[in-house]
């Protein structure tokens, strides 16, 4: 009877994307939020072109981290509410194996939005045409990052009523090496210099993150939601 | 035959003996901390030379250096801790790490503090975005992240293991932290004091400093030992023991 776990993968991307869909408006909440904040940037620092070229790189990758952040604490909320958490944890596919594809799911509804819009948001404080290139692959690589060890944090908030700065606080030490890493390669491009070491080092860091995040995910949401 | 480390280990294990044990150890760690304690800060204050480059100033060290290794030494404490508490669901280890946590904060922030001190007066200027620096700062954040978690619990032992599985994730962080900030910005002097060839530092200046380490571990024990008591007595207030115990002291 039990449907195999290709077929549940399946099931579970489906269903969580159609939730999504259903509820448009919150997809949009991390983007507006996103072009907020890096509109905000030149009126406090000046229109000046030199310097918004210069602070760019590094105003979208946190602006995009920060949006992110808003979003992460919706990861397991409604599915905690109603209970379908619990159907998740009893399900007989790999629990590890679900989550993975619920972070994936959570990646392609709040991440990618904002990686689209991101050469926008670089036009709007000027950056150069070559680098948005390499902004978008840094993006690529550190978006699904975030999401893998965000998500970490949220399964281990989950019993835990409001989580908000909380995750805040948990989760910025721990995306440090992320942001040094995209950051160096968008400076790096920007100084005519090779990019491509940090941007390995990101994409061996996603590697492992993608196959250990998931099962650290597990054992914390097993944690988190004994009672 | 040498049975005997395992089962005292066992039975170290449990509250009621751990209670007794800790009340034990603590006052002798604490005079052990305060002698040792007055006795480096004599050796480094008053007998040891004046450093030719940076004069009296550089007497903040003695303070500085064992804060800052204590700060890195009681979070891997705290994960050694956590990963029992983990692994073998000991009430004891729980109770450990969580109590841990402040302690470090504590050292951290005190090594923070006192490097801004001395810094001002070496490089110019309070704080500095260089490499040691970030990864005390990260560390500190970290500590209070597992503070922050384990107290958002309603239930003690499940924040307690929520937090310890924070902890752990730390661990892994702390070494890949310091390694991509490294990479970023360095600033610092290096270390003068090595485990493992000879020291770039003078014998006068290098005992004082080690006496003041011996300090600082005694008083963790001492501190820790006397906070796990507190904690004990509080999470198994219904149990036997702590009955026994109440009506003891009020007799």
């Amino acid at each position: 009877m039990t449907a195999t776990a290709g077929a549940a993968c399946a099931a579970l991307l489906r269903r969580d994307l159609l939730l999504a869909w259903r509820r448009r408006g919150d997809i949009a909440m991390p983007v507006l939020y996103a072009l907020i904040v890096t509109t905000l940037f030149p009126f406090a620092l000046g229109p000046e072109d030199a310097l918004l070229q210069r602070i760019a790189g590094g105003v979208i990758l946190v602006t995009v981290l920060l949006a992110m952040l808003l979003a992460l604490d919706a990861m397991f909320r409604g599915d905690i509410e109603d209970g379908s958490l619990e159907q998740l944890l009893l399900a007989p596919q790999p629990l590890a194996l679900m989550l993975a594809i619920r972070i994936f799911a959570h990646w392609i509804t709040t991440a990618l939005p904002l990686i689209i819009i991101s050469p926008l948001l670089a036009g709007m404080l000027h950056l150069p045409t070559p680098v948005i290139g390499v902004l978008v692959v840094a993006l690529l690589l550190a978006t699904p990052l975030l999401s893998l060890i965000g998500a970490i944090l949220v399964a281990l908030t989950a019993g835990t009523r409001r989580s908000g700065m909380l995750l805040a606080l948990m989760l910025l030490p721990l995306c440090v090496p992320v942001v040094i890493f995209a950051a160096g390669a968008v400076a790096a491009a920007q100084q005519g210099l090779p990019w491509v070491a940090p941007i390995a080092w990101l994409g061996a860091a996603l590697v492992l993150a993608v196959v250990l995040a998931p099962l650290a995910c597990a054992a914390a949401l097993r944690i988190a939601l004994d009672a | 035959m040498a049975n005997w480390i395992p089962t005292w280990l066992h039975r170290l294990g449990s509250p009621p003996t751990f209670y007794r044990f800790a009340g034990a150890v603590r006052p002798w760690a604490l005079t052990l901390a305060l002698i040792t304690g007055a006795i480096a800060a004599y050796g480094g204050l008053v007998l040891a030379p004046a450093d030719y480059q940076q004069g009296d100033a550089y007497r903040i060290i003695f303070i500085h250096v064992p804060s800052a290794w204590m700060s890195l030494f009681i979070y891997f404490a705290m994960g050694v801790a956590a990963f029992i508490a983990l692994v073998w669901r000991i009430k004891l280890a729980e109770v450990v790490a969580m109590e841990s946590a402040p302690i470090g904060a504590a050292f951290t922030f005190i090594t923070l503090v006192t490097g801004s001190l001395w810094g001002k007066p070496m490089w110019g200027t309070w704080w500095t975005w260089d490499a040691r620096l970030t990864s005390e700062l990260v560390l500190l954040f970290l500590y209070l992240g597992v503070i922050g978690l384990f107290h958002s619990f309603e239930d003690r032992r499940q924040g307690a293991r929520a937090a310890a599985f924070l902890a752990l994730i730390g661990v892994v962080n702390v070494p890949i932290v310091h390694f991509s900030v490294n990479w970023w910005n360095t600033l610092h002097q290096g270390s003068t004091v090595r485990l493992l060839g000879p020291s770039h530092i003078d014998a006068r200046m290098l005992w004082p400093l080690l006496t003041m380490m011996l300090a600082t571990k005694c008083y963790y024990v001492a501190s820790l030992f006397g906070r796990v008591r507190a904690d004990l007595v509080a999470m198994e207030s219904g149990k036997d023991w702590v009955k026994a115990l109440a009506v003891e002291e009020t007799a």
